[in-house]
Formats: C-alpha cells, structure tokens, sequence
C-alpha cells in the first residue's frame, strides 16, 4: 500500500499495551498525522478504571467510507503492541497479511507476583514467533537504556511503525505532530526515541 | 473526541451555563467546555448531579441554554429535580448529558437513559458518533426551547470516547444566546398538584407531537433495502423481507456488517437479492411511530440491534400490536443479541449473518472471522490461532505509591483479630479490594458505605463497622450519612481518604481543593471542620505514609464509643512529583517477600520469578518512593534508591 496515496487509503491499527505505557499518545499522533494529510480517521480507546495497570487499547481506522471507529477480528492491517502478552491478547484482530511489530519487554502484573504464576515475556514471543509470519521484535529494554528514559516507549515503537512502513506514515509525518501535540520542553527527548527506533 | 464535540456543539449552539459532575464517561464533555469556553460562558463542577441539575433548571428559568453532564448513574442522582423540572418546563433550552456505559466498563449498572426517558418524559437523542453529537447537540438545544423541555443526549462509552476528524464551525459562525431573565410567574414556575395535573396532561399531548416530528426528523432514517428489498431465505426457493432497526454505536456496526452482506448477497444468488432495509433510530424518545410504521409495513421480519434495554425492540412490538402488523420483531428478548454487555463489530456481524442467514462463500471480500480463516493462507496469523500460553491477568490495581494503600494496610494492620465490616465506596478505593489488601467488604454507590456502616451496626453491634469515603465522594453524598449516623446513635469509624482531587474520574477539583473550573482560587471547604460542626468529638487527621502512626491513630479512634472519623491526607501520585524511588540491598533482602504479599505494590517484583527465597526487586518506572514498603521490611532492606547501602 502506498502510504502516500491518501485518500484511498485504508488502513485499521490496533495499539494496545498496559495502563500507563502511553499507547493513547501514539493513537493520537498517528491521528493527527492523518488528519494532516486530510485523511478521515477513527478511533477508540480505553479509558477510566480499566487504565490502573489494565490492558488497554486503542482501535484506529483510516479511510473514506467508514462507519464505525471498532476494528473487526481479523481486519488489522497492523498491531503495534507495547507488551508481548498484550499483542498475543490482540492477535484474533490481525489481518490474514497483517504485520505484528511488539515490544520486547513484558510488564509484570502484580496478579503474578502475588499469585505465584510466571509470566514470562519471551514465551508471548516465541509464540508469536510461531504464528505471525510478518512480524517485528522491537528490543525495548536496549533502545530505553539507549535513548536513556523510560518514558518514551511510546515514541520508539511509532519509530519502528514508521520504518517498516506498516504506519503508513514517515518519520518526518510523526516528527511534525510530535511538534504540533507534545509541550516543547520534551520534543528532543521524543524526537531522539523516534530516530533511535528508525535508524535501528 | 465524541465528548469533545458534544462540547464544541454546546459552545456553538451558544451554551450559557455549563456544570456537572465527572464520571466515565461523561467527564471531557464539561472539561471541554472549561478549556474552550467563549467569554461570559460559566461553567462548574457542581458538587454533586443534583446541585447540577437545580442549577442548570434556575439558569434555563432565566432564559439560559444550559447543559448538564453526568454518567448514567449520576442521573439516579439528579432525577428528583428532573423528574419536577420536566413537569415544570424550562425557558432557555437545557440539555441533559448522560453518557451510559454498556459492559460495564466503569460503572455499577448497565442502566438505559433511553428508559429514563420514557419515565421521566424527557425527549432523547441518541447519537451514533463524534461527527452526529456534534450536530445533534446544537439541535437538541433548538428542539427543546420550541417544546419548553429538558432533553436528553445520551452517549455511550464508544460514542464519547471513540474519535473522528469532524469539520466544526468557526467561532464567527457560533449562535450567540442571550438569556432574557427571570420573568415572576407563579402559574409557571411553583409545582403545585394542580399544575403538575394540568402539565401532565399538556405534557402527554406534546409527546405525541414530538413523536409525529420526530417521524420527520432527517436523523431519524429508513434507509430502504437492496434491489428489491427482500433477501433469499437459505435453503428454501423464496424471499423474506427483512429489516434492521438500530441506533445509537450499534448502527455503525450494522452499517459496517452490511457491507459485506451486500456483496455476498451479490455473489451468491445473483440479482434477486439485496440489502435489508434499515431503520435508524436517532430520538429513542418519543419513538417516531410514523417513520417506524413505514418501515414495518411492508416486512416479514425485524432484527433490532442495540445496547443495554431492549428500547427499540419494544417500541417496534408496540406499533406492531397497535397496528395489528404480523412482522417479528427479534432481538434481545428473543435470544438475537446479547442482553448484557457491549455489542461489537463482530458480535453484530454474526446476529445479521445469522438473522439474515447468509453463508460467507470463502473467496469473498466478507471480512467476518470465518470467511477470514476459511482465506487465510496456513500458517498465518489469522487461520485458527493455536492456544497461546497462558495471558496475563490484569486487573486494575491501586498505582505505586498511592496513599490508598497506605491507609487501608492501616487500618487492616490496626483492626487485626477484631470482628469488622469494612463499607467501600465508589472511586479508585474501590480497588482496595483487591488482593492482598482485601479491604473492601461492601460498594454500591456514592456514598452508600454510610448508611451500610449504620446498618450492620444496628443488627450486629459488636462488629466494628468502618466506612470509607474519598474526599470528592464526601462532599458529593456522604455527609447525610454523617449526620444520619450521629443523629440515630450509630457506632461506627469514618475513614475519609483525602487525596486532594477527584482521582478517578482524571484529576478534577472539588470544594476540598480550592479551584474552580473557572479558573479561580477560593477558600477550601475543610472536611475536619464539616464532620466537627455535625458533631464528631474525634476527628484525626494523619499521614497514611507514616505507617506506624496511621496504625496507632486508627486503633485508638476506633476504640472508642460513637460516630469518629480518621482523615488519611496525602496527594494523589498522579497530581504531585514523585519523592524519588526506592531500591532493595540485596545483601539485606532474606526473600521473606513480605513487602510484596503484605501490600501487592506493582512496582515490587521478584527478581527471578515467584520462587521461594527469590530476592525482590523495585521496578524504578513505577515506583514513587512512597517508603510504605521500606516501613514493613523485617532487615531493612529497602532504601532510597539514593542512598548507598550501608555495610
């Protein structure tokens, strides 16, 4: 799909990851990086008690023509997952050829800690692994260390998204609305995140 | 998004006074309008739904347009005054926004405001999305100053948080209302029998006319069906004429569904076939029985596709037995859609497949989940998933660091081997619940854990009743319970959880924290001094932080005779910089994981899974430095991250 080809352009997205991680900032900017190019966009998003270290997620829909902001199980064109566990939970909404690009690092949930149940990141991955076949592994743990905040998840996976082209959007897209939405004492540190994530 | 511009809307159809109180979610409607609001708009968060309310129907007295915002269980609170207010009538229009909340996602019931406006006799609209409330809104204030009316708008959670780009009118544009003031008038405005007898019948006349306008209201639709409107029944050699009646989020998921029925349709039986006609309900209330009847008349079947009450689905039955139509009506009463919970794309998808007994031949455009798995190439993802290993669970939790966790470990360390019932209430404490704090024996609604304290006190006196009530909700509706309780000689502990902000709701002010949401800095309403003036001798007020003494404060409170309350008062995390962060000495952590088992913080991990003696770890993106854990550790293992471990 040609990312500049706009208008005909259809694309359904599903970010999802845990409470906190800021997957509704990144809904937002692929947003306003549509509305940019005056393409119509939807979406939807988890919001309220469920954000307290919940799964959560966003469903974000491009396009002339569309009624609803829901994404419909095996429709996704791409799930940009901030959690491995969280991306296998989403994984019934990928399309047939759909692209998968998940975060490396598992966030512990405090169920397992008390419980006594292992979670383990690297087995969500190796299933993935198994079963997406257009699939990338972001090594969040090096690009946070890296980049040097933990904060900025967000801005490396949208840097991954946006290099392998699944976003629809280039970097220099996502560059302008992190200008247009983020307050200005923090563009260096995103602007830093999403390079990082794109030269990688 | 849809709550932004339900609030835009507002603003252009030239909103005078706008208050409510927050709750998921209605909360960004009121927020939106604080932000953008034009000079001379007024705004509040009321301390409650009812104040709301009373305000909103003075101002609209006066000759203001006025919007009232609240979730669905908000207007249990509101319907005194609303119930009267529609008898009474308004003058400025006045639009009730209640946002429902079909799962429930965040609220104690799955209650219909459509049903609410069949009881009350107050018009709804229903809009579908973003782009409709924003249009939707602006005539809902036209529509109810024509019929001297409060109006709902409802929402659900998909319409008020789903997103859309949306073209909005320039401020130029916006309709400028001036209220013409209170004008006397005791005929009006005093509900006496006599009157209420009179408008009751006035009000009966006018909603059957609003029923017959609305029949011509252009966002009430029948849009026709396909070629020739009827469909191929399977399997046998004739046709059925069909239809879907819908509204609200659920008919942007039939809209979506039909458009892969109308290709397969095509593909699979050639040109007598077609689409269902479908029947959008935009004003639930009064239901547009002259547009329903049109659509009824010439159909075999209906299938109703909704949320929470089975609204459209009775209304559509009544016409039929008033009409004497023979069409079936199916839908949640008849087992077609699910009666509880959301509907989705895909649960909507099947009811019409079903209903319209369509089979998804495989080498179609249908983007339902078996014509996907069915095209899927193997191997990949879509094609029948094998079971993943086991996901995590993840319930919401208290944050690291939040004072609640602090208070409630407490009051649980101070109450140990007594007999005690512990009230909850409605807001992030509500989590207390949760494991290994377990401190929540009771919830309903706001402000209810009062009057259940009362309760148990007077058919069990020996138990040790605690009620817990953060500072919003205390002003919201706890402090009748208060007096109840000192009034009718109850014994119990009122624990007030004073973070200083509406947490829950994301951070709004109240009479505690003296902001307003017009921006203003006024004196603070002191809880101690309220519960003081009702009559409370012991009030103390600690920090929950300093463990030792939150215990001791709590033991010798609740030792004592009467209504008394505890003040927990620290800051919400999530409104204040965090102190720092903690760290374990390794050498000093033993692996008794009490920190963790004691107090179930989220940012305490252990550092090679849950085996025994396995060391715990402080996951440093979380944590606030809130010490609570460090407090507990039996070697002292756990030091700001800071410090460097003594030898």
């Amino acid at each position: 799909m040609n990312p500049n080809d706009s208008k005909t352009m259809h694309r359904n997205i599903v970010l999802c990851g845990v409470g906190g991680q800021g997957t509704v900032l990144a809904s937002r900017l692929i947003s306003a990086a549509a509305m940019a190019k005056g393409i119509p966009v939807m979406s939807a998003e988890t919001i309220g008690m469920a954000q307290r270290g919940g799964s959560v997620f966003s469903h974000l829909r491009m396009g002339e023509g569309i009624y609803s902001p829901m994404i419909a199980e095996g429709t996704a064109d791409l799930i940009l997952a901030f959690e491995p566990g969280e991306a296998v939970r989403m994984l019934p909404y990928l399309a047939p050829n759909g692209q998968v690009i998940v975060s490396a690092r598992p966030v512990m949930p405090v169920t397992a800690t008390l419980t006594g149940t292992d979670y383990r990141g690297e087995a969500m991955i190796e299933y993935l692994r198994a079963n997406v076949p257009n699939l990338y592994v972001v090594d969040t743990e090096k690009a946070l260390a890296d980049v040097g905040s933990a904060k900025v998840l967000n801005l490396i996976m949208l840097g991954a998204a946006a290099k392998t082209g699944a976003l629809g959007f280039t970097r220099e897209e996502i560059r302008e609305q992190i200008i247009e939405k983020i307050a200005p004492r923090f563009h260096e540190l995103n602007f830093k995140a999403l390079d990082y994530a794109f030269e990688q | 998004m849809g709550n932004e511009a339900i609030a835009l809307g507002a603003i252009a159809a030239g909103v005078n006074l706008v208050c409510g109180y927050p709750g998921t979610p209605s909360t960004e409607v009121l927020e939106t309008v604080a932000k953008r609001r034009p000079d001379g708009v007024y705004v509040e968060w009321s301390v409650n739904e009812k104040s709301a309310m009373e305000l909103a129907a003075g101002a609209s007295y006066a000759g203001a347009r006025t919007l009232v915002t609240m979730k669905q269980m908000g207007l249990n609170v509101a319907s005194d005054p609303l119930m009267c207010v529609e008898y009474i009538g308004v003058k400025g229009g006045m639009v009730v926004l209640v946002a429902d909340d079909p799962g429930p996602i965040s609220s104690q019931t799955e209650q219909d405001t459509r049903k609410f406006a069949s009881f009350s006799k107050v018009p709804c609209f229903d809009p579908t999305g973003a782009a409709e409330a924003y249009e939707m809104i602006q005539e809902a204030f036209e529509w109810s100053e024509r019929y001297g009316t409060p109006v709902f708008l409802r929402s659900t959670t998909r319409v008020s948080h789903g997103y859309a780009s949306i073209e909005v009118k320039d401020p130029a544009e916006y309709t400028v209302h001036q209220p013409d003031g209170f004008v006397k008038d005791t005929n009006r405005w005093v509900i006496f029998p006599r009157l209420s007898y009179k408008n009751h019948q006035r009000i009966f006349t006018r909603n059957v006319e609003l029923a017959d306008a609305f029949s011509q209201y252009d966002r009430n639709v029948l849009l026709p069906g396909g070629p020739s409107g009827t469909v191929p029944v399977a399997g046998e050699n004739k046709s059925a004429h069909r239809g879907i009646a819908t509204g609200g989020i659920s008919y942007t998921y039939v809209m979506e569904a039909l458009k892969s029925v109308g290709a397969s349709g095509t593909a699979m039986a050639g040109a007598n076939t077609g689409s269902p006609s479908v029947l959008k309900v935009a004003t639930p209330y009064p239901f547009p029985e002259k547009l329903a009847l049109d659509f009824l008349k010439d159909l075999d079947e209906v299938l109703c596709v909704e949320e929470l009450d089975p609204v459209i689905e009775e209304a559509l039955l009544l016409i039929c037995g008033k009409y004497g139509l023979q069409t079936k009506i199916y839908g949640k009463m008849t087992g077609h859609i699910a009666v509880a919970g959301e509907n989705s794309r895909d649960s909507v998808q099947k009811a019409i497949d079903d209903f319209l007994a369509v089979e998804a031949p495989a080498d179609s455009a249908i983007k339902d989940v078996e014509a996907v798995q069915a095209a899927a190439p193997a191997g990949s993802a879509a094609s029948a998933l094998p079971t993943p290993p086991p996901l995590p669970v993840r319930p919401p939790v208290l944050c690291a660091g939040c004072p609640h966790r602090a208070s409630f470990y407490a009051v649980k360390q101070a109450m140990k081997g007594q007999k005690t019932i512990y009230c909850g209430d409605i807001g992030c404490y509500t989590l207390g619940n949760s494991m290994p704090l377990d401190m929540v024996d009771t919830c309903l609604c706001m402000g209810a854990g009062l009057g259940i304290a009362q309760g148990v006190y007077h058919t069990e006196p020996d138990t040790k009743c605690f009620a817990f009530v953060g500072d919003s909700t205390f002003f919201a509706s706890a402090i009748t319970g208060v007096i109840n309780a000192v009034y009718n000689q109850a014994e119990m502990t009122l624990i007030v959880l004073d973070n200083s902000t509406t947490a829950m709701t994301g951070h709004q002010p109240h009479p505690g924290t003296g902001q307003t949401m017009m921006g203003e800095v006024v004196s603070k309403v002191s809880i101690e001094a309220i519960l003081r003036g009702i009559g409370l001798t012991i009030v103390e007020t600690v920090n929950p932080m300093e463990h030792r003494k939150a215990v001791e404060t709590v033991k010798h409170v609740a030792a004592e005779p009467g209504v008394k309350a505890v003040i927990f008062k620290y800051p919400c995390i999530a409104i204040t910089k965090p102190s720092g962060s903690m760290k374990v000495d390794a050498d000093k952590c033993v692996g008794c994981h009490r920190c963790v088992q004691e107090i179930g913080c989220p940012a305490l991990i252990y550092e090679n899974g849950s085996v025994k003696r396995s060391k715990v770890l402080v996951d440093t993106s979380q944590c606030t430095g809130c010490s609570l854990c460090a407090q507990l550790c039996p070697t002292g293992a756990i030091i700001p991250a800071d410090k460097e471990a003594k030898a």
